[in-house]
């Protein structure tokens, strides 16, 4: 372990609050007043010093332990758990997260049921990016599709929460096709450029076909059912209210309790099916194809049903996404679909590990529920939020979770 | 001998640059044949033609599969003309969408590549899995739900690739990066997961490009076993001529796009041709 020397660290560590002070200076350090300003000292100083004493103390810290912890390659192993092993595993975790509606409070619930859709965004958006390696900056636009596909469907067809669902996934999986098409020959950058522009097209139809989608105003979403009951105080759905059937008394946490089960269920299914598409050949194609396109076509493999099967899975699952939030905000506009949404789940998916299943959840949980816990520092969360992003880039380049490759055993041995 | 793979009078431009020019040649079946030429001389464009990675221009190149020929260049499909009416050419556009290189592939033509391209974050036994792509149940059901076919399918496919793993001396291997592999099992590992498809021809470019003199060995070893073991038919470029000498049926020598020679290693060796396209030849 090697010091680095302490006049050396000094220096660093003045200089680091030099920067500070440009950069945070004007911003802390001048208050509008009016057409005039007055000007705070106090604050621009007091963050550079703070600057100063942490940069001091990292400096002195072994330098091995800022390096990064992971190593670029992760050697496959055998699976230590069987097949039933998990299943049953799966089904405990189940029945501990949904014991929760039995205690959480209707704010703590919602908090759930944001935090799991975007567990299911993470995951739809993982098999575009992290398997094909496709960059998709435009995945709320499949998010968008999936909540106004309920809330339209509701209104124009009057269709229901459950027949919406699979109806959704079709949907946005068909305009993942269409957006494949265009981009089958781009990569990297050009990809993600074109891929923003979709997101934005599909937000700005939202906003400005006022006959159809009702413009900024928005479309209610019905709240959801199961055979017959619902969930509100008054029946609005021609079914009977779930809590005279089971003569309880009615309270407003009902129907999140119910959209968190089923959500909760949901989320599992996703989970199982994309950690099984790995060792799949369309999730091994999926990964070919990431790492070398012409030779997958030496093998003869289909570049342009992968690509858009890819794309299409992916979308598919974010369409699932947006039926659960439209039935848990009772209410969609434009304004839930903008470009910031797309950059968080890419975050997630980032942050979590490319390709990284587990990853991906635990990353989900800690950008949804983060902001949560650190509401009480008003102004500061954000700031808290960014930095432990960038903390966990630095330590853990390849995200919280790096994918470890299937295993294949030799057969009988 | 019948021939498995005929050229005929294939020409390919680029711009002014006439990189092929009405190449004719013939590989007979079970046979190995090796191009050579000088730097340029258009191998590896001849190659990318035969694999379907460049379309040629002129002429046709023909597989001999069974009792049926396919025309490789027509599998590519062929330019929209107006001339031909808006139904034809919308045909052709879906057609190249959908069509292109992996059918020449699904045809019977595995290939490598000069600049080694496996799937290096993979795993090398799912780059043999890859390769073996077509011939898996890729239903997603039976894949969810893991049906007795698709295990069935998983297993046959993970045995005929671990079979190769031990061609090519990998087993203990198998779940390591491809990428972390050293460059000679590199290539061991590319030309076994061209095989993997199935071919019935192979085309090796330049397969001891970086190799030492026993890795090279070992690959003319392994060469001649494709074709006595496993009888495929082997079309290979390269520069290491006592490589090609030794292990070579038939031996192609290209030069400024054309064919100047070709016949038995012995032949071609006494070619006046090709030793002034190799040495260059007096002023006179």
């Amino acid at each position: 372990m090697s010091r680095r020397p302490v006049s050396r660290t000094m220096l660093l560590s003045l200089f680091a609050a030099l920067i500070t002070l440009i950069l945070t200076g004007p911003l802390s350090g001048l208050v509008l007043n009016g057409y005039d300003f007055t000007t705070r000292f106090a604050a621009p100083l007091q963050i550079a010093a703070m600057v100063l004493i942490l940069r001091f103390i990292a400096g002195l810290l072994p330098a091995s332990w800022l390096a990064p912890k992971q190593k670029h390659e992760v050697e496959p192993r055998a699976p230590r758990f069987k097949t039933y092993q998990l299943v049953l595993g799966g089904l405990v975790l189940y029945l501990a997260l949904a014991s929760l509606v039995l205690f959480a409070s209707k704010y703590w619930l919602a908090v759930g049921i944001m935090a799991l859709i975007y567990v299911l965004l993470g995951l739809g958006l993982n098999v575009v990016v992290g398997f094909a390696g496709l960059l998709d900056l435009g995945f709320v636009g499949f998010y968008a599709v999936g909540a106004y596909g309920y809330a339209l469907g509701h209104q124009y067809l009057g269709l229901g929460f459950w027949a919406a669902i699979p109806l959704a996934a079709l949907l946005a999986g068909m305009f993942g096709m269409i957006l494949g098409f265009p981009v089958l020959r781009m990569h990297g950058d050009y990809l993600a450029i074109v891929t923003l522009g979709f997101g934005e097209i599909i937000r700005l139809v939202l906003n400005n076909w006022m006959a159809f989608t009702g413009g900024p105003n928005g479309v209610d979403a019905p709240a959801p059912t199961f055979f017959g009951w619902e969930f509100k105080a008054n029946v609005t759905q021609g079914g009977v209210p779930f809590h005279e059937v089971w003569g309880l008394e009615y309270s407003s946490g009902m129907l999140d309790a119910f959209i968190f089960l089923v959500l909760l269920a949901v989320v599992g299914l996703t989970l199982y099916a994309v950690s099984r598409l790995r060792g799949m050949p369309i999730g091994r194609a999926w990964e070919a194809l990431r790492e070398d396109e012409i030779a997958c076509r030496s093998l003869g493999l289909n570049h342009v049903w992968t690509k858009l099967s890819a794309f299409a899975m992916g979308a598919s699952i974010g369409g699932v996404a947006g039926v659960f939030f439209a039935a848990s905000q009772g209410f969609v506009s434009p304004i839930s679909f903008s470009f910031f949404e797309s950059a968080l789940v890419l975050a997630i998916v980032v942050l979590g590990g490319l390709g990284s299943v587990y990853g991906v959840i635990l990353a989900a949980l800690f950008l949804t529920l983060m902001p949560e816990v650190l509401r009480e520092f008003a102004d500061y969360r954000i700031l808290i939020f960014g930095f432990a992003m960038v903390l966990i880039m630095i330590w853990r380049p390849r995200g919280i979770i790096q994918q470890r490759r299937p295993f294949f055993k030799r057969a009988g041995s | 001998m019948t021939s498995l793979l005929k050229l005929e009078a294939i020409s390919l431009r680029f711009g002014g640059i006439i990189a092929l020019n009405k190449v004719s040649l013939a590989v007979a079946e079970n046979s190995i044949t090796a191009i050579i030429g000088p730097n340029g001389a258009g191998k590896t464009t001849l190659f990318n033609c035969i694999t379907g990675f460049y379309r040629a221009q002129e002429g046709r190149i023909l597989l001999q599969k069974e009792q049926k020929q396919t025309d490789l260049v027509a599998l590519l499909g062929g330019s929209i003309k107006f001339s031909e009416g808006p139904l034809k050419g919308l045909r052709k556009f879906i057609y190249g969408l959908f069509g292109g290189t992996h059918l020449v592939a699904r045809s019977g033509v595995a290939r490598t590549f000069q600049n080694i391209r496996l799937f290096a974050e993979m795993t090398v036994v799912e780059n043999l899995l890859i390769a073996q792509h077509r011939q898996l149940n890729r239903n997603l059901l039976a894949g969810f739900l893991n049906l007795p076919g698709y295990r069935k399918s998983e297993a046959r496919a993970l045995a005929k690739a671990y079979e190769w793993l031990d061609i090519i001396g990998l087993g203990a291997l198998a779940n390591s990066p491809a990428g972390a592999l050293s460059y000679g099992n590199q290539r061991r590992l590319e030309i076994a997961r061209a095989m993997c498809i199935n071919p019935r021809l192979i085309c090796l470019d330049e397969p001891a490009a970086g190799l030492n003199p026993r890795e090279t060995d070992e690959l003319s070893v392994l060469i001649k076993r494709l074709r006595d073991e496993f009888h495929v038919t082997v079309l290979v470029i390269e520069h290491d001529m006592s490589l090609v000498m030794s292990i070579s049926d038939h031996i192609v020598v290209l030069n400024y796009g054309e064919v100047i020679a070709k016949g038995s290693p012995k032949e071609v060796q006494a070619d006046p041709r090709v030793l002034a396209a190799y040495l260059g030849t007096d002023e006179e």
